[in-house]
């Protein structure tokens, strides 16, 4: 139990202008902007709006710097912000289809209709530390080559033609799409909110829990069918305007995995998917989501639940790292009256203990 | 004998027509809108700087709020709530009672009413093919010459990855 304390005005006054003090660090270093982090930190900002749940790159380059660079701490800003706007109402589906690429690889087909794309990515990068970036360097112009206009179908939907593959769960028109931010959680939970908490959980758990399926807790066998990312057009039907209205893009990366596969006397065996979809780019996080939604897939497909992956209240309720940094964290608050009647039970029971020890109380035992 | 209800009735057949007309006109607002959601409000103003605009009011002043962001399974099933998005939005009428919607993602409520203003010209006889040609036909081409270069720049990118037989290479 939390008890509130009071007092310590002063000192909670004077520590939060140290803080400002040290956010500014060395004040003949020059000071940060918002431009300047959205620009050349861009992937901690992907992850702010992935975790924090909002799509705001302003918003988020600001959580960082007040945050110092903590990304949690950033993530809970940006959660918090949300709570104090109102909800005009759900974008029409985004359709990553018609998504505009600007990396795209499958690991299971190399002649992909549209071609593999790599753009930019750490990947076949020597890990080694760059001393020329220390200096300051100006890159490189990018090299262009002829655009192809050739579509960039998804993989799941080539091979689904040939039914090698299962479709995926088909829009039930009418029916209420469920949202964690509006009705608390309840087990077992729809493929729908699991993947809104998935998409919004943190990108270590989920890494650690996607991980453990492929060291074989709660295996699936898992192969990247394809992971593009890119440019994504949004509609908002106005009631105003009578019609979907176009509001912009936004970057999103998506993972399609294709896992081992399926059937029974009455349907052919087909694979399996896991699917992943999170804000920016994003490669790790929607990697990890697809292997932990399809693990979380294993009742539905009829597959024993034995690993902590497979487990959709043990995910669901761990995965959210501010909720997780909310609990973890006030232990360092005053417990002062908490730990108080601790310490007086513990007295209490040691006296007990000593009283039953003393050689009257052993010899009143032996008759 | 009745060849058809259209021809015989001229009341059905100019409903027809304002229903044609009136897709056409929704279809002029999406695509003008479809660009100003990727200008800034800057490059908004400085072009429809360019028009004698007539006299207008703001119908809604620009308001912040969230727009919950949807995804579908796999990408083509069923929806589910992905996130949320920062939206602006507001309305303005003009003089002439046309009323113009401008939504856009972010916080920019000046951004959001200069699309509400544009949205009413674009349904303006008057101003329609000059706010076309002023405004929304440059800014596509900057739109797209945008798209193109990022487009050269990917396609750089694109490799043949080949299979080797073991013991090759």
């Amino acid at each position: 139990m939390y008890v509130a304390v009071k007092g310590g005005e002063r000192a909670i006054e004077n520590a939060h202008r140290l803080l400002a003090h040290k956010r500014r660090g060395d004040q003949g270093v020059p000071e940060v902007t918002l431009a300047q982090i959205s620009e050349q930190l861009g992937l901690a900002v992907d992850r702010v709006m992935s975790e924090g749940s909002l799509y705001d790159r302003e918003l988020a380059a600001l959580a960082i710097k007040q945050a110092r660079g903590d990304l949690i701490e950033a993530i809970f800003l940006v959660r918090a912000f949300r709570a104090t706007m109102p909800r005009f109402g759900s974008s029409e589906p985004v359709d990553t289809g018609t998504m505009r690429v600007r990396r795209r690889v499958s690991a299971t087909f190399k002649d992909i209709p549209g071609g593999q794309i790599l753009g930019p990515t750490f990947d076949y990068t020597h890990r080694l530390l760059d001393p020329l970036l220390a200096e300051g360097l100006a890159p490189e112009a990018p090299a262009t080559a002829d655009a192809h206009t050739a579509p960039t179908p998804r993989v799941t939907d080539i091979l689904g033609r040939d039914g090698l593959i299962e479709c995926s769960p088909p829009a039930d028109d009418g029916a209420s799409v469920g949202d964690l931010t509006r009705e608390p959680l309840n087990f077992p939970a729809d493929r729908d909110l699991r993947l809104q908490n998935l998409a919004r959980g943190d990108e270590g758990f989920l890494l650690a829990m996607g991980y453990s399926t492929q060291r074989g807790y709660g295996r699936n066998h898992p192969f990247v069918g394809e992971i593009r990312f890119g440019e994504v057009e949004v509609e908002l039907f106005a009631e105003d305007a009578g019609f979907a209205v176009p509001l912009g893009s936004i970057e999103l990366t998506e993972c399609q995995m294709v896992n081992q596969f399926k059937g029974s006397a009455t349907e052919a065996p087909c694979f399996t998917r896991g699917y992943g979809l999170a804000f920016g780019q994003s490669e790790r996080k929607t990697m990890s989501m697809a292997l932990v939604d399809r693990a979380l897939r294993a009742r539905e497909l009829g597959e024993e639940v034995r690993a902590p992956a497979q487990d959709e209240e043990f995910v669901m309720s761990h995965s959210d790292n501010v909720q997780a940094t909310g609990f973890v964290e006030h232990l360092k608050l005053p417990h002062y009256v908490d730990f108080q009647s601790e310490l007086g039970l513990l007295r209490k029971l040691r006296q007990e203990f000593a009283d039953a020890s003393t050689p009257d109380a052993m010899k009143e035992a032996a008759e | 004998m009745k060849l058809s209800i259209i021809i015989d009735n001229f009341g059905a057949a100019s409903s027809v027509e304002q229903v044609t007309q009136h897709n056409n006109q929704q279809a002029q607002r999406r695509a003008a809108m479809a660009v100003l959601a990727h200008a800034e409000a800057g490059e908004i103003a400085a072009r429809l700087r360019n028009l004698a605009l007539p006299a207008h009011q703001d119908l809604r002043a620009p308001e912040n709020g969230l727009v919950m962001l949807r995804g579908r399974v796999g990408g083509d099933g069923a929806p589910f709530n992905l996130g949320e998005a920062t939206v602006s939005r507001a309305a303005v009428r003009l003089a002439t009672g046309e009323i113009g919607f401008g939504y856009t993602l972010g916080r920019d409520g000046e951004k959001a009413r200069l699309i509400a203003l544009c949205d009413a010209l674009v349904q303006s006889r008057e101003f329609g093919s000059a706010l076309e040609r002023d405004v929304i036909a440059p800014l596509r081409d900057q739109l797209m010459i945008k798209r193109q270069r990022a487009a050269e720049e990917t396609a750089a990118t694109k490799v043949d990855f080949y299979t080797m037989v073991r013991g090759e290479g």
